[in-house]
C-alpha cells in the first residue's frame, strides 16, 4: 500500500520516520468479518494508525441496478446483507412505493414487519455470535447458531429461501403466511426470551467479558453523529435515532415497543442495545401475530402493483384496472413505470440506517440507484474508535459495529 | 419548508431551484458556496441538520446541463425532517468544495463519488480510490463507461492474471520446473490426452 | 580388573541404569503420546458436548479413530518451508525444542512412589527449567518465521512466559516450605501428613495461584494470546504447516499433560487417595490428571481471551502478590506449628 505509506509519512514528518511496525490485517483474516482489509501501524500492541481498505466484494450493485427493471433489482438488495436480507428488500420496496404513490394493502404491511423483526434477530443473533468468537468465547457461537437456526428454518417455510429471501415484491409481499409458520412463529416468540439469558448468562457476568468490553471504543453521541454512525452503533452513544420510532414506516407506529439506548458509548453499550433490540423485536412479532389475526383473508399485494418480475403464479388478488402505464421490456413481463423524480428513504435495518435514494426518468429502470450502506459509513469510522487502543481492542471494534461487506462494498 | 425559506433569506443568489419530489422537499444551489450553505444548515439552532444521512452524485449524461449533480441528504435528529441540497456540478469543471470540515463521515462519501464519478472535492483530506482498484481507468458509475469489456482495454491487473494462470498451468509442480525448461521429447500419448481432456 | 570383569560391570552398569531407564523413558513416552492423542479427541467431544453439537464422529465407531486419521494426515502433508523465513535451521528445530522441552519433564514427574523414570534430587526444578525452555521454541518460531503476526505472537510469548513463570515459581515455594523437599517424590509422601492427603488445603492460595499460572503457562484460553486466532491468525505457527504443525500442536498438549502432572504431584497428593485400589496404584493419580485435564478443557469452552495488558496487568498486580503472600503465610504456619 505506498499510497498509504506517502500519506502516513507526510502526516508525521520525514524526519520521525522510523519504520514502525505494519501489520496487514485481511482481506482474508477470520476476524474482519468478510474481506475487510486494515492496514495497521502498530507501536509496541498499540494502533497509531489504521486505514480501513475495501473493495474486495464489490459486484457493482449500483451500476447494475441501472440497467436492471424495478422488479428486478429487488434481487440485488438481497445480496447487500445476506445476514438480512429481508430488511433489505423491504427498503427497497418502499422507496419505489414511496416513488410511485402506492399503497400497500396492511395484511401485507405487518407481514413486512414480521419479516424484518425476524431479520433483525437473526442478524443479532450471527452478530452476537461472531463477536462472542472473536473475543474468545466460542460457546455462545453454537449457542446463536441453533436459535438463528431456527428462524432460518421459518424463512424458508415463508418463501422457499434460507438466505437471500426475495420475498416482498413492490405493492406488497409474495405470499401470504400458510397457519403453520403462524404457530411456528408463536412457538419461537414462547421460547425466544428465554434464551436470551442463556447468552447473559454465559458473557454478561463474566468478568473477562466485561473488561475486554467496557471503556473500550468509546465515542461521545455528538461525535457519533458526526461520523455518521446508526443503528444500535449510536444508540449505544445515547442518541435517540431509532427510524422506526423517529419516522416510522409501515406499521410501526402502532406497535408499542422501546428504543433501546445506553449511555456509556463503549463496546459493551453496543452489545447491551443489541441484546435488549432481540427482546424488543421478539415483542413486535408477537403483536404483529395478534394483529394478523384480525385482517385474516386480505390481500396482501396491492390492487394496482405493477406485474411481479417472476412469470410465476401471482398471489390471488382482485382484478381492477391496469396500471395506467404498462411497459413491456422483456417479452411476457410486465415492467412497471415509475413516475420521474427522486426520493430518499431510509429503514431501519440490523446494522442501521439503509437508505435508498432512486433518482426516475419516466422508464422501466431506474437512473441511478444508490444505496446508502451502514456498513459502509461504519468501517469509515474505525480509525477514529480504535485509535490509541490495542490490537485484541480492534476485534472488539469491529465485532461491536456490526459490519457485513457485502453491504460495504455493494 | 423553515429551512428552505431561511435558505433563501440568507443565499439568495445560490438557489437555482426548490421542489418537492415524492413528498420530500430538495434544493437546487450553485456549487461555489456549498461548504457555507450546509454549514449553515448544520449549525442554524433552529434547523440543526446533524446528520448527513448520504452523499452522492448523479449523472445526468443526455438529460440535463450541467452533467452531475452532487447530493446530499439531510436528516435533523431533533426535528425529524429530511432536506435534499443538490449541487450542479459541470463535466468541463468537475469540482466541488468538500464538507468534511462539516461532517466526518462525508470523508468516505466524498471519496466513493470521486472514485465512481470522477468529481473531485477541493480541501479532501485523502482524496484517492475507495472501491475501485488504484489502477482502474475511468469512473464506472458515469453513464459512458462501458458495463463490459474485451481485449485491450481490460484492466491491466486482469491482464496480468490471465498471464500469471497460463504461466501456472504449464508448470511442471512435480518436478519443479516451468514446463518451457523441460525436455521436449515427453511422450507425446501425454499431449494427445491433455488435448482430449480440454476438448472433452 | 580384568577384561571379563570390566564387561561385566559395564553390562551391569547399562543394565540397571541405562537400559531401566530407557525402558521406563520408553513406556512414559509411549503412554504420554497416546494420552496427548485422545486429548485432543476428548477435548472435541467435551467441548462439543458443551456446545450442543456432536464432535468428531466419522472416523471409526464414535469417531474413535479421529485422532489417528489426524496425524496420518498432518505427516503425508507437504512440509513447506517458506522461502523467506529468517532462519532455515531455527525455523526447523523451533517445534522440537518446544517438544522435548515438554517430554522431557515426564522423565521426573512420579506416577507412582516406585515409577519414576528418574528421581532426581530437585526435581521440582528440572519441571520449572523445562517448561520456561518450551517457551523458548515458541519464541524461536515466532522470530524464524519472519511474518508480521508470528512475530507478535513469539513477543506476547515471551512477555507472558516471564511474567507467569515468576507467579508460578512462587506458587510452588509454598509447596517446598511444607514439604522440606524440592523432590517429587518426597513432597507427596509429605503430604499424607496434611487434611485429606493433599496440600490444595493448607496451601489454597498457592493452589490457584499455580493453576492460573499454568493455564497461561500453557498457552490456553483464555490466555491463548501468543496464538490468538483473531487476533493474530495462528500467532507464532501461523506460517507452518504439516508435521512441523503438529508438533506444536503435540508440544502444546504435553505442556498440559505435564502441568496437570505438577498440580497433581505437588497439590493433590500424588498417587494417595481416601483407601488404596489394589493392583492399581496409580489410579487416583490418573483420576485427579484426567479431572485437571477435563478442568483445562472446561475452561476453554467457558471464557473468553484476556486481552494483553489486561494479561500483565493479572501477572504481576494479581497472581506475584497474592503467591508472595502465600509464602509469608506458610512461613508463619511452619514456625507456628
Amino acid at each position: 500500500m505506498p499510497q498509504a505509506l506517502e500519506i502516513i509519512k507526510k502526516q508525521i514528518g520525514e524526519d520521525e520516520w522510523d519504520e514502525p511496525y505494519y501489520v496487514n490485517m485481511g482481506p482474508q483474516h477470520p476476524a474482519t468479518h468478510g474481506v475487510l482489509r486494515l492496514f495497521l501501524e502498530l507501536d509496541g500492541e498499540y494502533i497509531t494508525h489504521c486505514d480501513p481498505i475495501i473493495g474486495y466484494l464489490h459486484r457493482g450493485i449500483e451500476k447494475l441496478g441501472e440497467t436492471f427493471t424495478y422488479s428486478q433489482n429487488i434481487v440485488l438488495t438481497d445480496r447487500l446483507d445476506y445476514i438480512a436480507s429481508a430488511a433489505n428488500n423491504v427498503g427497497y420496496c418502499l422507496a419505489v412505493e414511496k416513488l410511485m404513490g402506492l399503497e400497500v394493502p396492511r395484511r401485507a404491511q405487518i407481514l413486512r414487519v414480521i419479516v424484518c423483526e425476524m431479520a433483525r434477530i437473526a442478524s443479532h443473533l450471527l452478530w452476537l455470535a461472531t463477536h462472542a468468537l472473536d473475543i474468545g468465547a466460542m460457546t455462545v457461537f453454537l449457542y446463536c447458531f441453533r436459535d438463528r437456526e431456527w428462524l432460518l428454518n421459518i424463512y424458508e417455510e415463508i418463501c422457499g429461501a434460507r438466505l437471500t429471501h426475495t420475498y416482498p415484491c413492490i405493492g406488497g409481499v409474495r405470499l401470504d403466511f400458510t397457519p403453520h409458520i403462524i404457530e411456528e412463529l408463536y412457538k419461537f416468540t414462547e421460547e425466544f426470551p428465554n434464551r436470551i439469558p442463556e447468552y447473559e448468562t454465559l458473557i454478561d457476568v463474566n468478568r473477562i467479558w466485561l473488561k475486554r468490553t467496557k471503556g473500550v471504543g468509546v465515542i461521545s453521541g455528538e461525535k457519533a453523529v458526526n461520523l455518521g454512525l446508526t443503528g444500535p452503533s449510536l444508540r449505544g452513544s445515547g442518541v435517540r435515532y431509532d427510524l422506526r420510532k423517529t419516522v416510522p414506516y409501515l406499521i410501526y407506529d402502532e406497535l408499542d415497543f422501546e428504543m433501546a439506548v445506553e449511555y456509556e458509548g463503549d463496546v459493551y453499550a453496543r452489545y447491551r442495545v443489541r441484546m435488549k433490540e432481540m427482546r424488543e423485536s421478539n415483542k413486535i412479532i408477537r403483536q404483529c401475530l395478534d394483529k394478523l389475526a384480525e385482517c385474516e383473508g386480505e390481500p396482501v399485494i396491492a390492487e394496482n402493483a405493477p406485474g411481479l418480475f417472476m412469470p410465476f403464479d401471482k398471489p390471488k388478488r382482485p382484478q381492477a384496472a391496469p396500471h395506467p402505464k404498462k411497459v413491456y421490456l422483456i417479452k411476457g413481463v410486465e415492467v412497471p413505470v415509475v413516475p420521474e423524480g427522486d426520493v430518499y428513504v431510509a429503514t431501519e435495518v440490523p446494522k442501521g440506517e439503509l437508505g435508498f435514494y432512486l433518482v426516475s426518468d419516466g422508464a422501466g429502470h431506474p437512473w441511478r440507484m444508490r444505496i446508502r450502506a451502514p456498513s459502509f459509513v461504519h468501517i469509515s469510522a474505525i480509525p477514529d474508535l480504535c485509535k490509541g487502543q490495542m490490537v485484541a481492542d480492534i476485534i472488539a471494534v469491529i465485532g461491536s459495529i456490526d459490519i457485513v461487506l457485502g453491504e460495504c462494498d455493494r | 419548508m423553515l429551512a428552505i425559506e431561511m435558505l433563501k433569506e440568507n443565499f439568495p443568489d445560490e438557489i437555482i431551484e426548490e421542489g418537492e419530489s415524492a413528498g420530500q422537499p430538495y434544493v437546487v444551489v450553485k456549487k461555489e458556496k456549498i461548504v457555507e450553505i450546509l454549514k449553515f444548515l448544520h449549525e442554524k439552532p433552529e434547523l440543526l441538520f446533524d446528520h448527513l444521512a448520504d452523499l452522492t452524485a448523479v449523472d445526468w449524461l443526455g438529460k440535463k446541463t450541467p452533467r452531475f449533480e452532487v447530493v446530499y441528504n439531510l436528516f435533523s435528529i431533533r426535528n425529524r425532517e429530511l432536506l435534499r441540497v443538490k449541487a450542479q456540478v459541470s463535466e468541463e469543471d468537475p469540482r466541488i468544495d468538500s464538507v468534511t470540515s462539516v461532517w466526518k463521515v462525508a470523508n468516505w462519501f466524498e471519496r466513493e463519488v470521486y472514485d465512481m464519478f470522477g468529481i473531485i472535492f477541493n480541501g479532501h483530506p485523502d482524496l484517492r480510490r475507495l472501491i475501485m482498484p488504484e489502477n482502474w481507468q475511468g469512473h464506472p458509475l458515469r453513464k459512458d463507461h462501458p458495463l463490459a469489456v474485451e481485449g485491450e482495454s481490460e484492466w491491466q491487473d486482469y491482464k496480468e492474471l490471465k498471464e500469471r494462470v497460463r504461466e501456472f498451468a504449464q508448470y511442471d509442480w512435480y518436478h519443479r520446473i516451468p514446463q518451457g525448461q523441460k525436455d521436449v521429447t515427453e511422450s507425446p500419448a501425454g499431449e494427445q490426452e491433455e488435448t482430449n481432456a480440454t476438448s472433452a | 580388573m580384568d577384561v571379563q570383569g570390566a564387561y561385566n560391570a559395564a553390562n551391569h552398569f547399562l543394565l540397571k541404569y541405562l537400559g531401566i531407564s530407557l525402558f521406563k523413558a520408553l513406556i512414559v513416552v509411549v503412554i504420554a503420546l497416546l494420552h496427548v492423542a485422545y486429548i485432543t479427541y476428548v477435548e472435541r467431544k467435551v467441548i462439543g458436548r458443551m456446545q450442543q453439537r456432536l464432535g468428531p464422529n466419522r472416523v471409526g465407531p464414535r469417531g474413535l479413530l479421529q485422532p489417528i486419521a489426524d496425524v496420518l494426515k498432518l505427516i503425508t502433508k507437504e512440509d513447506i518451508i517458506p522461502s523467506s523465513v529468517d532462519s532455515r535451521w531455527v525455523f526447523i528445530i523451533a517445534p522440537f525444542i518446544s517438544l522435548v522441552a515438554g517430554a522431557t519433564s515426564l522423565a521426573v514427574l512420579p506416577i507412582w512412589e516406585h515409577f519414576v523414570v528418574t528421581n532426581v534430587n530437585a526435581s521440582l526444578l528440572v519441571v520449572l527449567a523445562m517448561s520456561s525452555l518450551s517457551s523458548f521454541g515458541v519464541i524461536l518460531a515466532g522470530w524464524a518465521s519472519n511474518s508480521r503476526y508470528s512475530f507478535l505472537g513469539g513477543l506476547r510469548a515471551g512477555a507472558q512466559v516471564v511474567s507467569y513463570e515468576i507467579a508460578m515459581a512462587l506458587s510452588l515455594v509454598g509447596v517446598m516450605m511444607l514439604a522440606g523437599s524440592m523432590n517429587l517424590v518426597e513432597i507427596v509422601k509429605a503430604q499424607i501428613a496434611s487434611p485429606f492427603k493433599i496440600y490444595a488445603i493448607p496451601q489454597i492460595i498457592g493452589f490457584f495461584v499455580f493453576m492460573i499460572a499454568a493455564i497461561a503457562e500453557t498457552n490456553r484460553t483464555p490466555f491463548d494470546l501468543p496464538e490468538a486466532e483473531t487476533e493474530l491468525v495462528a500467532g507464532y505457527f501461523v506460517e507452518y504447516s504439516g508435521i512441523r504443525f503438529a508438533l506444536f500442536y503435540l508440544a502444546e498438549y504435553f505442556g498440559m499433560v505435564v502441568m496437570s502432572m505438577l498440580a497433581v504431584v505437588c497439590f493433590l497428593g500424588g498417587w494417595y487417595g481416601p483407601f488404596d485400589i489394589p493392583g492399581i496404584p496409580m489410579f487416583w493419580f490418573l483420576l485427579k490428571l484426567y479431572f485437571l485435564i477435563f478442568f483445562y478443557i472446561w475452561v476453554r469452552a467457558t471464557l473468553p481471551r484476556y486481552r494483553y495488558d489486561q494479561l500483565m496487568g493479572l501477572g504481576w498486580k494479581v497472581l506475584i502478590p497474592l503467591s508472595l503472600l502465600n509464602i509469608v503465610i506458610t512461613g508463619f504456619i511452619k514456625i507456628l506449628v
